[in-house]
């Protein structure tokens, strides 16, 4: 294929991708909207005064970063995971572009772009949500679409690979449910990690969201737990490692042919 | 379900140009000779162990309508899987229109369109989107590619369905969306696998004057289908594949060659079938019920002598009808390991 004939397939996969997630917005977007009101209603309106304040920083204000990284995580990774596994294996449609002249890497490349759409759309969303209950200050707007848009990508990554290992639905909701939300609760989106007894503080550092939630804060509000250098470094190393996969899935045939 | 025969309009109905200048090149293409399709020595083995083709080579040429036969598990799909680039192959090598599916697969791709047997397409789609859509992944710009799905559309009768979800269409226009799907980039070859399974007569008659028109407008087809009836009307050539092998191919008329004796079937004026079957002793008959007995008729000997042995004993012939579709005969023999003997 010529690379005008390329980019034509590229932009066919993205396309068709976002005008789903568009058309079915109370599946794709109002769920993060909705929880993260809840989440800026208990804890800014209703316990916010309370809790008080986090490296002087008024709680709601604190926890905007987490609750937005919240959405484009999930987002990100269930639009890849859940697109590859029913193209796969309920409609079977990805046979589609599979006869088609479209390179493996092409259709990878759609897939993760559109992941990154959904989750940083999602991920404005909740942040123009939280105008409304917090103020918003932007200590580094380059950092934030940085930790915003990279993110992103590795979330794609990820769910692109649990698409492709998947067999069955619980195959692609366990990796939300019981590996996702743990380690972005666990990853400080509601507390600084100082507040946590020494070991806990040393498991957390283990935890790849705690420096994507770190790092993302640190574009708001200027504050941060560890190095937004370090933070960074895991953030571009985690892609690395998720590419590299996805690298060797696009070589092996996407486990799509028999 | 008689929609694709009554809603499928005819050629001289169609749009400037006609199907030709839907498929983008002129009418009535002679076949060159050139081949369509070149497989050599292929084989596959699944993960699983099983060896679902044992070496299988095939050629078909430029605007030939072939029929690949065989019985359920036989390798048809395996076959047409590979071409299609949806099965890894083991060994062997595939060529679309000399370009070989291993080193030149991009070019290889696009001369090739596919009909799946099942539906493949997204339910919640549009047909116009599922169509322009496959026009993208090969490449062809969206406004280009709006622009054929309206002249391939029309033909299919599925122009004023263009702005529905597909899965509110009838199981015929399911179909014929698949087909509007696999012409958007104006495919030489296309490679249809089982594309009347499950559909009624009516229909799949309309579907057959399809094809002959796509056919006529210089389309090589390859087809597999489980209706000999279908291969016996439609192909000039044909292949037979049992137990991952070519048992047979050549003309359907070289096929048909093999089959040294023939069922035929006499309706009786009266009910006389036992005194018939008597004698016709030679014939080695079957009473099939008082008025009709069936006889097996050897090559070169014909039926003639049988009719007026019955009608010089005052046992007047009514009807004389092959039991059964000849090819499906060859096939029945040949799949069974028969070889086509009497």
């Amino acid at each position: 294929m010529s690379p005008a004939e390329i980019w034509t397939s590229f932009y066919t996969i993205i396309r068709k991708d976002v005008v789903r997630i568009l058309r079915i917005w109370p599946q794709t977007f109002l769920p993060s909207i909705v929880t993260s009101i809840l989440y800026f209603l208990v804890f800014g309106a209703f316990l916010g005064s309370r809790i008080g304040a986090f490296d002087g920083v008024p709680f709601i204000n604190f926890v905007v970063p987490g609750l937005v990284m919240l959405g484009v995580v999930t987002n990100a990774f269930s639009n890849v995971a859940t697109v590859m596994f029913s193209s796969k294996f309920m409609a079977r449609n990805i046979d589609e572009i599979l006869v088609s002249p479209t390179p493996p890497i092409v259709l990878v490349a759609g897939f993760v772009t559109s992941g990154v759409v959904r989750g940083v759309l999602v991920g404005i969303s909740v942040l123009v949500v939280a105008l409304f209950f917090a103020e918003i200050s932007f200590h580094s707007v380059p950092v934030i679409l940085l930790f915003l848009v990279l993110t992103s990508i590795a979330l794609a990554l990820a769910g692109l690979i649990n698409g492709v290992y998947a067999k069955s639905f619980d195959g692609i909701s366990i990796v939300p449910t019981f590996v996702l939300a743990p380690l972005i609760y666990l990853g400080g989106v509601f507390y600084s990690v100082d507040v946590l007894p020494a070991f806990w503080q040393q498991v957390t550092h283990f935890n790849p969201l705690f420096y994507v939630i770190d790092g993302f804060r640190y574009g708001f509000l200027g504050i941060s737990d560890v190095s937004v250098g370090i933070s960074l470094a895991v953030l571009l190393a985690v892609n690395l490692v998720f590419a590299g996969i996805a690298w060797y899935f696009i070589r092996t045939g996407l486990g799509l042919r028999q | 379900m008689a929609e694709f025969s009554t809603s499928l309009e005819k050629p001289d109905s169609r749009p400037a140009g006609g199907l030709a200048a839907a498929m983008g090149r002129p009418a009535a293409q002679a076949p060159t000779g050139r081949a369509a399709l070149s497989i050599r020595n292929l084989t596959k083995t699944y993960a699983s162990g099983t060896q679902a083709l044992k070496g299988v080579s095939l050629d078909i040429a430029e605007g030939d309508f072939f029929a690949l036969l065989g019985p359920n598990g036989a390798g048809k799909t395996t076959v047409i899987g590979i071409v299609m680039g949806l099965v890894t192959k083991t060994a062997g090598t595939v060529s679309v229109f000399g370009h070989d599916i291993d080193r030149d697969h991009a070019r290889a791709r696009k001369f090739i369109g596919v009909v799946p047997q099942e539906l493949n397409f997204n339910i919640f789609e549009k047909v116009m989107d599922i169509v322009v859509n496959q026009g993208g992944y090969y490449g062809i710009p969206r406004k280009v590619a709006i622009e054929r799905a309206e002249e391939i559309l029309h033909p299919l009768g599925l122009w004023e369905k263009r702005w529905e979800v597909s899965r509110t269409l009838s199981g015929g226009m399911k179909r014929r969306l698949m087909i509007a799907r696999a012409l958007v980039h104006r495919p030489q070859f296309l490679i249809l696998d089982e594309p009347t399974a499950g559909v009624d007569v009516e229909l799949r008659r309309g579907m057959w004057d399809y094809l002959r028109s796509l056919r006529e407008s210089g389309t090589t087809i390859l087809l597999t289908t489980h209706y000999l009836e279908e291969a016996e009307q439609l192909c000039k050539h044909a292949a037979i594949i049992n137990h991952g092998e070519i048992i047979a191919s050549g003309t359907i008329k070289d096929i048909l060659a093999r089959l040294k004796s023939e069922r035929v079937t006499l309706d009786l004026a009266a009910p006389a079938a036992q005194q018939a079957a008597a004698l016709l002793a030679g014939y080695r008959p079957v009473v099939v019920d008082p008025s009709t007995v069936e006889v097996e008729v050897d090559e070169g000997r014909g039926i003639g002598p049988a009719v007026v042995t019955l009608q010089d004993n005052d046992i007047p012939v009514q009807m004389v009808r092959p039991k059964s579709g000849r090819l499906e005969e060859v096939f029945l023999r040949l799949t069974s390991g028969n070889g086509g003997a009497p």
